[in-house]
């Protein structure tokens, strides 16, 4: 008899005025119990309408079921099955938006908290489980991977696994790409990725880190000794606002800002030698989770006000439910419906104000979501000390100057079709690279599709 | 991964030179470049410029100043030992080949910057006229690498300690105005050196290059924060440049932004501790 609570068994939580002031993991976990207990709510249904919201198509119905008999080990080989990184998903999914939008639970009352099982099973594996030791039959063919991102760990998964012999390229000093650099410690604990990333070298992948390809080496030196190339080099340079002003000091890219905590940790200076510059007043521009990631570790750093300043409503935030929800609980101020249109500084270059328009919902656009549109002589001035201006980012040019014959389009994403495969021979690409900003499930998804197709590819050469 | 250490030399009682082996890097560095290096789990990542490079022994060749954190870690560092991260090459190289009559101003330690850029376009069968200045007599690197690789040098003092006293600025001038015509001026040293060249070629319209060292964290486009002004337009120094046209840089707000992190790189020497030699900190 399953479980017919209305509501998902809760996820415990540090309290928000206690999480805003460190970097420890904010959510802590499901107990044995909760992860029993909340599985027991699925249905198994025959269709497994969840399955097809998930883009590695875990096995949901049957990974649930294993934990409702607490039968977590298997649980996690049914996960890992098709998902090489549930550690991660489970923390980062937009779940909402994904299986859990198709749970049949979810029309009368709450969905499976399917996001909050998967990383029960996963850490449960990670602390008590071993990882049993896989014959894989070498088929003697290579692949190299670009990038140590979503996409790139999940097809270097999968093709190890096939009998590739992998090795990722790196162009940072750890693996991990955005896992390591975008997201914040107590979002994604580093541990975490690193212990996924572990697996992987125990698996046989070889990751070079510290070669940035279209400069260490290029793709096409990479085809002379490899028999196929997968470009996962993510959405790397920041969009700016163009506005007046971006260049005084206290005005950062998240990706700087983000990058300076979390992957140099600069939370920890003057122990780690990166220093991380953070004001008392702070406004975070742009509304998805970049957004909420920044502005959550704004206030870890002691600013007093921090603001998220997005300019559609709160019904278009971009940003995972979850995450605006955290935010809000500790403290983030919301300035809604406000657009910058210039940074002010003082005589020595730091920035002390930005000038906000008030905006109001107009018409659907292309996206579907109500246009902003400014309302005139609206003009007034914040005063903060830093800026964190987290309104996208589009794929590192790199490779794309570096490659004759990858095509890309005007966006600067690479050109690949629904397999991945590019306008050049032997190269797929996949993740942001090819899509622009999107989520680490989707660029797993696309990294999972790839290694199928460089693997048929390969198998006909 | 680590990067073995087969070479350190000083130069000055400030400067020294590392010679590091990094086989990918040498066999694509070109003059103007740089890599970016971080010694250990706990350090940043600095950016330097390559200064020479191997493509048989598969060594890059950098040459420091202590003067922060990093730089003083690295100064306590020895050849033999190796440094966990070394990844380059990154930016543009300087392009050289159009060039048939240059001066190559060297500031300080821009000198062990300016120096590949004298050796190719030297090898390139150009004019080279090198000028480099220092603060005094003691400070003075690469004299007889730059004599190599030169048509003439000229070696100036803030102090007149050599015996030739003024800034690279005047020395410019004098030439300049002795009749030589340079069909570019490539400077490498301190915002305000640069910055005082690009006014004298200004007034002579000569075309000038500068090479602008922001701080920066991947190199590679992705944190921007090497912002630099050229010619109204946003520009990464990492992608973009290093190199510049320095008659369009916006060289008040180079100099600002360059103040950004100048509290914490105080705070970083005196309270993080050298963890090469374990001191207190590094004003060794």
């Amino acid at each position: 008899m399953p479980n017919m609570s209305l509501t998902k068994n809760p996820m415990p939580a540090q309290a928000p005025d206690v999480r805003n002031k460190n970097f420890l993991e904010v959510a802590t976990g499901y107990t044995e119990d909760m992860a029993v207990d909340e599985a027991q709510r699925c249905l198994n249904c025959k269709n497994r309408p969840c399955m097809t919201g998930c883009p590695v198509a875990v096995k949901i119905p049957e990974f649930l079921a294993l934990v409702a008999e607490r039968k977590f080990e298997e649980a996690y080989e049914k996960i890992t099955e098709t998902n090489a990184l549930p550690a991660v998903c489970g923390r980062v999914c937009p779940q909402e938006k994904q299986c859990e939008s198709k749970c049949v639970r979810g029309i009368k009352g709450e969905p499976v908290g399917i996001g909050r099982v998967e990383r029960f099973v996963a850490d449960y594996h990670l602390q008590h489980g071993k990882d049993k030791a896989v014959e894989v039959k070498k088929n003697g063919k290579s692949v190299a991977v670009v990038g140590s991102g979503p996409s790139g760990l999940t097809a270097a998964g999968d093709l190890v696994k096939m009998g590739y012999d992998v090795t990722i390229f790196e162009a940072f000093h750890t693996a991990g790409g955005v896992l390591m650099y975008g997201i914040p410690e107590f979002r994604l604990p580093k541990n975490i990725v690193q212990k996924e990333i572990d697996k992987l070298k125990s698996l046989g992948v070889k990751i070079e880190t510290n070669t940035i390809i279209g400069k260490t080496l290029m793709v096409d030196e990479l085809l002379e000794q490899f028999d196929a190339v997968f470009v996962g080099t993510g959405a790397g340079l920041p969009s700016f606002l163009r506005i007046e002003g971006e260049a005084l000091n206290g005005v950062y890219s998240a990706n700087e800002f983000l990058t300076r905590i979390n992957l140099m940790k600069g939370y920890k200076f003057p122990e780690y030698d990166t220093p991380v510059y953070c004001g008392k007043n702070v406004a975070v521009f742009g509304g998805g989770n970049v957004a909420m990631d920044a502005a959550r570790c704004a206030k870890r750093l002691g600013a007093e006000n921090v603001y998220i300043v997005y300019r559609r409503g709160k019904e278009e935030l971009p940003a995972r439910k979850e995450e605006v929800e955290h935010a809000e609980e500790e403290g983030i101020q919301f300035k809604l419906l406000e657009n910058p249109t210039k940074f002010i500084g003082d005589e020595n270059g730091w920035l002390k104000g930005v000038e906000l328009l008030s905006m109001e919902l107009g018409e659907p656009d292309a996206s579907g979501r109500r246009k902003p549109v400014e309302i005139k002589g609206s003009e007034h001035v914040l005063d903060i000390d830093t800026a964190v201006i987290a309104i996208g980012q589009t794929p590192n040019p790199l490779i794309k100057k570096t490659t004759e014959g990858l095509d890309t389009n005007a966006k600067g994403c690479i050109i690949a079709d629904e397999k991945g495969a590019t306008s050049k021979a032997y190269v797929y690409a996949g993740g942001d690279a090819v899509t622009g900003a999107a989520t680490v499930i989707l660029a797993m998804g696309a990294g999972k599709t790839a290694a199928a197709a460089i693997d048929e590819k390969l198998q006909n050469k | 991964m680590s990067y073995k250490i087969v070479r350190k030399e000083d130069l000055n009682p400030q400067v020294f030179l590392m010679e590091i082996e990094a086989p990918l890097v040498a066999k694509k560095a070109e003059p103007g470049q740089f890599v970016i290096l971080r010694i250990d789990e706990f350090g940043e990542r600095v950016p330097f410029t390559v200064s020479d490079f191997d493509r048989e022994k598969g060594t890059v060749t950098i040459i420091i100043q202590a003067v922060g954190k990093t730089t003083k870690d690295l100064a306590a560092m020895k050849a033999g030992e190796s440094i966990l991260d070394f990844a380059g090459p990154l930016g543009m190289p300087t392009p050289l080949d159009h060039i048939k009559k240059v001066a190559i101003i060297g500031g300080g330690l821009g000198t062990a910057i300016a120096y590949p850029q004298a050796k190719k376009l030297k090898s390139l069968g150009a004019d080279v006229t090198v000028i480099t200045g220092f603060r005094n007599k003691e400070l003075i690197i690469l004299e007889d690498e730059m004599k190599a690789v030169s048509n003439k040098l000229i070696i100036t003092t803030d102090d007149g300690s050599n015996g030739l006293q003024g800034f690279v600025t005047d020395r410019l001038k004098e030439e300049i105005e002795a009749g030589e015509k340079f069909d570019e001026v490539i400077a490498i040293g301190p915002l305000v050196m640069m910055r005082a060249v690009c006014r004298v070629t200004e007034q002579y319209n000569i075309p000038t290059t500068v090479s602008m060292n922001p701080v920066m964290i991947d190199g590679t486009g992705m944190c921007g924060g090497c912002r630099v002004i050229v010619g109204g337009e946003t520009k990464f120094a990492c992608v973009d440049g290093p190199d510049f046209d320095g008659h369009k840089i916006d060289w008040d707000a180079a100099l600002k932004r360059s103040q950004m992190f100048k509290p914490y790189e105080k705070r970083s020497c005196e309270e993080g501790r050298c963890r090469i030699t374990g001191k207190e900190h590094c004003n060794a």
